[in-house]
């Protein structure tokens, strides 16, 4: 560590804080109260706070506790919560398994295996791709290293498992989000012209997923009422 | 009449103090003491012999008075012979001079004397190197470990200690309390008293520290801390990361006000670079640091009050804390754990109703403050249970290494944002409060001035207006480049790859570089070694001196009167114990 350093980072310009010849204050001179205070006087000008401010709940101004399950915060489109895989017009996954992601975690929670993609312009895709939620701490370093934005957060902040096992969500998991909606759309790359079409892209992409997902579930039930 | 430099006196430079620097040097040995060239501070290599001797004139000599000991820290160095180094942190107040004491230790003789009789900052730091680096502290009176469990083996910040590294710790091998017992007793005679247990997990002790008093009635006779228990070895973590990786990580060091860490983290690392943030960036910082200033204090001080038993008070802090929580979360995404800064800048461009959020927090927030105060000033309960409880001097305070607001409400009006303006905190027209009284009383005042300061703060960068621009550097070896970019352009692929897989390449060298957290100075000494990870990436603790006083505040009151003053200490766990 004993070579010169390139650089030019100077000492900041220092302002001293005592006069050089100031003594410390080596003795301490607390608070003295006044008469009022000596009668508890200003006790009552906080009766006066507290009850403006029971009178005001009393009636209807804004309260800051909400009724958590019914009430929920609205949070900005910038929330860092679960993840979402998001998927090509097909329907298919979008990642291409360049394990940017998965590198870039500061938590290292996520966990890729490629495979080798039928289609030769997009080479790879993750036959395996989870997160372990529980030691994911939602920093949103994921979403800044995917350079095909095939990773996203949603602003979905409730996740809740039973077991460990479960709070590892894989692939499947992670491309169903909850209801598609751009208002429920969280931490992203942002791109204020494109937002409407790549809205609607990702709009489409999921109706597809969806369709798939109803169409397969309903011959599950098929051959289930058939046996 | 105030003991204070005014505001006027020109800037005096560090530089100025080389003269008496040098004036020191030339009364020890030839050879004892040799000069290093420091980027950010002058530095001294200190041969061991001398150490004591060196620390006690460097205090005393009228000229250079460096009355301060800021950090002391260990560093590895496996391939060399003389394998570890301690370093110290010194803090002239009155000349606003820094220096860095380095001491070459061999590894089969890692020894150091102790400097408690000089600085009793000294205490705990000296339990911390020995703790993390093995190294022996000479002369201390309670040489154990303080941040990993007592059956721990090996020494975690040590190059060849394995991170991954797990032990099953047992309750056979606990922690065996000191107790700085009054002269003439020692405990077997101690038939009267009785020794109570706080904690870990009571709710007075905030967080998870563990109080051991011995009381005689109802009167602390003397007691001892045990803290360790929210350790993660933040250190160890951040040499296994690249330089941006660490970021997540200072979030969790005073939770209270995670923003303010990760601009002290990232200025380090800016520094160390040699790269300017863009202008938007550092004023977005400066504002967004003011606000978490606001919400740690609304923290400290609405709690303190629950300790006393005034929960109305508590209701009323909260609420600025939950609409700040709400502003940065639509900067960043997150409430609590922010991950806000980026070496170089900001994580996003600033949503475009910022300044109109930032303006409506103006007036949300000063009437929660002036309800708390009307409530608590001149309230009598109030004062009865805090005016002189747990007092300290200035002089005392500054002895056992306190910064921030409660070294401000004894009377010192030390401000590293004041002493050392970084940022935009030269260009705004704003006071450093300072009380004299010491006491538990006057570290709530003073937070709540400081409040009032830092809307003052806030409302004239607003004033000024967002200035235009990127909100990170322009630099593809520092700064992923845009999205946009990236999708479309081969080049900035390629930087973001590279970015990515390696980190970004620190040029070598060391800097301690400083900020005012909300309870003192948050201090980063970096090291890097020229690849994309930190070579030793050690913090500087605000509350860690100040919690070591603990013991010595509460000696001699009462234990209702111990809670209390711990409150208003605003001892954050994730901190204290990194």
């Amino acid at each position: 560590m004993t070579q010169p350093i390139a650089q030019t980072a100077q000492t900041p310009p220092s302002r001293p804080v005592l006069r050089p010849d100031a003594p410390y204050p080596n003795t301490v001179k607390p608070y003295k109260p006044g008469f009022a205070e000596r009668l508890y006087l200003p006790l009552l000008g906080g009766l006066m706070v507290t009850a403006r401010h029971f009178l005001r709940n009393l009636f209807g101004k804004k309260m800051y506790t909400i009724e958590y399950p019914e009430e929920r915060r609205a949070y900005s489109h910038r929330f860092r919560g679960h993840h979402i895989l998001t998927t090509r017009p097909d329907g298919s996954v979008r990642c291409v398994a360049c394990f940017l992601c998965a590198q870039n975690c500061p938590a290292e929670c996520i966990h890729i295996e490629a495979a080798e993609h039928p289609d030769v312009n997009i080479e790879k895709y993750p036959v395996v791709y989870e997160i372990d939620m529980l030691r994911c701490v939602f920093c949103g370093y994921c979403v800044d290293a995917c350079p095909e934005e095939a990773i996203i957060m949603s602003n979905n902040y409730d996740m809740a498992y039973f077991t460990r096992e479960q709070s590892i969500v894989g692939k499947n998991d992670l491309m169903k989000p909850y209801t598609f909606d751009e208002n429920l759309l969280g931490y992203r790359p942002l791109f204020p012209e494109e937002d409407v079409q790549r809205a609607k892209m990702r709009r489409d992409a999921f109706n597809l997923v969806e369709a798939a997902r109803q169409a397969q579930e309903r011959e599950t039930a098929k051959a289930a009422a058939g046996r | 009449m105030s003991t204070l430099a005014p505001l006027s006196e020109t800037p005096e430079t560090a530089t100025s103090t080389v003269q008496e620097l040098e004036a020191v040097r030339a009364r020890f040995p030839a050879g004892s003491i040799l000069p290093q060239d420091g980027l950010d501070q002058p530095t001294w290599i200190v041969s061991r012999d001398v150490l004591a001797a060196v620390a006690r004139e460097l205090k005393d000599n009228p000229q250079t008075q460096f009355d301060l000991m800021l950090d002391l820290c260990g560093v590895d160095f496996p391939d060399r012979e003389e394998r570890f180094e301690a370093v110290y942190h010194l803090y002239s107040l009155h000349r606003g001079a820094r220096l860095r004491l380095k001491v070459p230790l061999r590894e089969d003789d890692a020894v150091i004397p102790s400097l408690i009789p000089v600085w009793k900052a000294a205490n705990w730091f000296e339990r911390e190197i020995y703790d993390m680096f093995g190294v022996r502290v000479e002369g201390h009176p309670n040489l154990s470990r303080i941040l990993t469990h007592e059956a721990f083996q090996g020494h975690a910040l040590r190059k060849d200690y394995d991170p991954a590294r797990r032990w099953i710790l047992t309750e056979d091998k606990i922690y065996k309390p000191h107790f700085d017992l009054p002269p003439g007793e020692n405990e077997d005679d101690m038939f009267e008293r009785m020794t109570v247990n706080i904690g870990p997990t009571h709710p007075a002790m905030h967080g998870t520290f563990r109080l051991m008093a011995v009381l005689d009635g109802e009167t602390i006779v003397a007691s001892d801390v045990e803290i360790g228990y929210l350790h993660r070895c933040f250190e160890k973590m951040s040499e296994t990361h690249t330089w941006q990786h660490v970021i997540p990580y200072t979030d969790r060091l005073n939770y209270c006000s995670s923003f303010i860490n990760n601009v002290g983290y990232c200025k380090t690392v800016e520094k160390l670079l040699g790269v300017e943030p863009p202008p938007k960036a550092v004023w977005a910082r400066t504002i967004l640091s003011e606000f978490s200033r606001i919400m740690d204090h609304c923290v400290c001080n609405g709690t303190t009050l629950v300790d006393a038993g005034g929960l109305t008070n508590f209701w009323y802090l909260f609420q600025p804390r939950e609409e700040i929580y709400g502003l940065l979360e639509s900067v960043c995404g997150a409430r609590l754990t922010v991950s806000a800064c980026r070496i170089g800048g900001l994580i996003q461009d600033l949503p475009p109703d910022f300044e109109a959020r930032c303006r409506r927090l103006l007036e949300i927030i000063p009437p929660f403050v002036e309800d708390s105060e009307k409530l608590v000033n001149k309230n009598r309960i109030w004062i009865d249970r805090s005016v002189g409880i747990a007092a300290i001097s200035g002089e005392e305070a500054v002895n056992w290494g306190w910064t921030g607001p409660c070294l401000r409400a004894s009377g010192v009006g030390y401000d590293v944002r004041r002493a050392h303006p970084y940022d935009l905190y030269d260009t705004v027209d704003w006071e450093v409060p300072v009380l004299y009284g010491g006491d538990v009383y006057d570290r709530w005042r003073i937070r709540m001035l400081e409040i009032w300061q830092s809307l003052k703060i806030i409302r004239q960068l607003l004033d000024r207006g967002m200035p235009e621009g990127p909100h990170i550097v322009d630099d593809p070896h520092v700064a992923l480049p845009s999205k946009e970019a990236c999708y479309n352009e081969m080049e900035a692929m390629i930087y973001h790859f590279k970015l990515i897989m390696d980190g970004i390449r620190v040029p070598a060298g060391e800097i301690y570089n400083m900020v005012e957290g909300a309870n003192g100075e948050l201090g980063f000494y970096t090291i890097s070694d020229g690849t994309g990870k930190p070579y030793r990436n050690h913090c500087r603790p605000p509350c860690f001196p100040i919690f070591s006083t603990f013991s010595r505040l509460i000696q001699g009151g009462s234990l209702s009167d111990a809670i209390v003053s711990l409150g208003g200490l605003n001892i954050v766990a994730g901190e204290l114990e990194r």
